[in-house]
């Protein structure tokens, strides 16, 4: 049933956002000094949404687990935060890419970028975390406490832009139309990101399963 | 339709679609080694039961 509903979930996210590039490449009108780059905000822009949406999910879950204990809490935030980094690195990468050409560098260490980058890194960290420690109401503790620091990020990343001077554009009066292809490609990517955390969600739950069968006294001496 | 950039742009989209390519490929595989290792574990618990 859960199998289902992430590949409907996908299957209507790729269709959404293949639409979104017909209306990308074909509808949109040209942006008269940047030229075709200036497309990829149409990605990246939902990209950094998306993420945030899933971190924020994370940290609900996190301290949902933290509230009860209930280690389904925890599979679900390790689920959400990593396809949450899919999606920061994605983020990150088109931003890299649209900066080479409208700042001629890849890379500028301002507020924005570099708090983006601390985020990029926390998540990353989260995850790693977790793989060194064995012991799952442990890790599952530790993670969430480390969740609900990480997301501290988020806002000063949001916000950095109005409280320092970057290199990062200030937010954009942009025309209706160009708002409309934005919001539907951020729907089409949380459809995408609902998918793959069912899908993940699931493993994560089989995987409890497969170690807690690991302690039956009947497999304690396999092999 | 206005053209320069159209190189960056490309690298951009590629890179985009093959970072969700690339995870899915690695839900994929994580998938189908946690289903063999749940099998393995079931068929050894019912041949020890």
């Amino acid at each position: 049933m859960r199998d289902k509903s992430a590949y409907t979930l996908a299957a209507l996210g790729a269709i959404v956002l293949v639409r979104n590039l017909y209306l990308i490449f074909m509808v949109m009108p040209d942006e008269a000094a940047q030229g075709m780059i200036y497309r990829l905000l149409y990605f990246h822009v939902p990209a950094w949404w998306t993420a945030f949406l899933a971190v924020g999910l994370s940290a609900i879950f996190s301290g949902l687990y933290l509230a009860t204990r209930n280690l389904r809490y925890d599979a679900l935030a390790v689920s959400v935060t990593e396809v949450a980094l899919v999606f920061l690195t994605m983020g990150i990468t088109l931003g890299s890419i649209w900066g080479r050409i409208t700042w001629g560098v890849w890379w500028a260490w301002d507020a924005r970028l570099t708090s983006a980058l601390i985020c990029v890194l926390l998540y990353a960290g989260y995850l790693m975390l977790r793989r060194s420690i064995e012991e799952p109401g442990q890790r599952a503790r530790i993670s969430a406490v480390f969740s609900l620091f990480a997301i501290l990020d988020v806002p000063i990343v949001w916000f950095s832009i109005r409280w320092w001077r970057t290199q990062h554009p200030q937010p954009m009066q942009l025309p209706p139309e160009m708002w409309h292809t934005l919001l539907w490609n951020w729907f089409g990517m949380a459809l995408l990101t609902a998918a793959l955390a069912l899908i993940r969600f699931d493993q994560e739950e089989a995987q409890r399963k497969v170690q807690s069968m690991r302690h039956l006294p009947q497999l304690a001496y396999r092999d | 339709m206005d053209s320069r950039n159209f190189a960056f742009m490309f690298y951009g989209f590629t890179a985009a679609w093959l970072i969700v390519f690339v995870y899915v490929l690695t839900l994929v595989r994580r998938g189908s080694r946690i289903r063999a290792e749940l099998k393995r574990h079931e068929a050894l618990l019912e041949r020890r039961i």
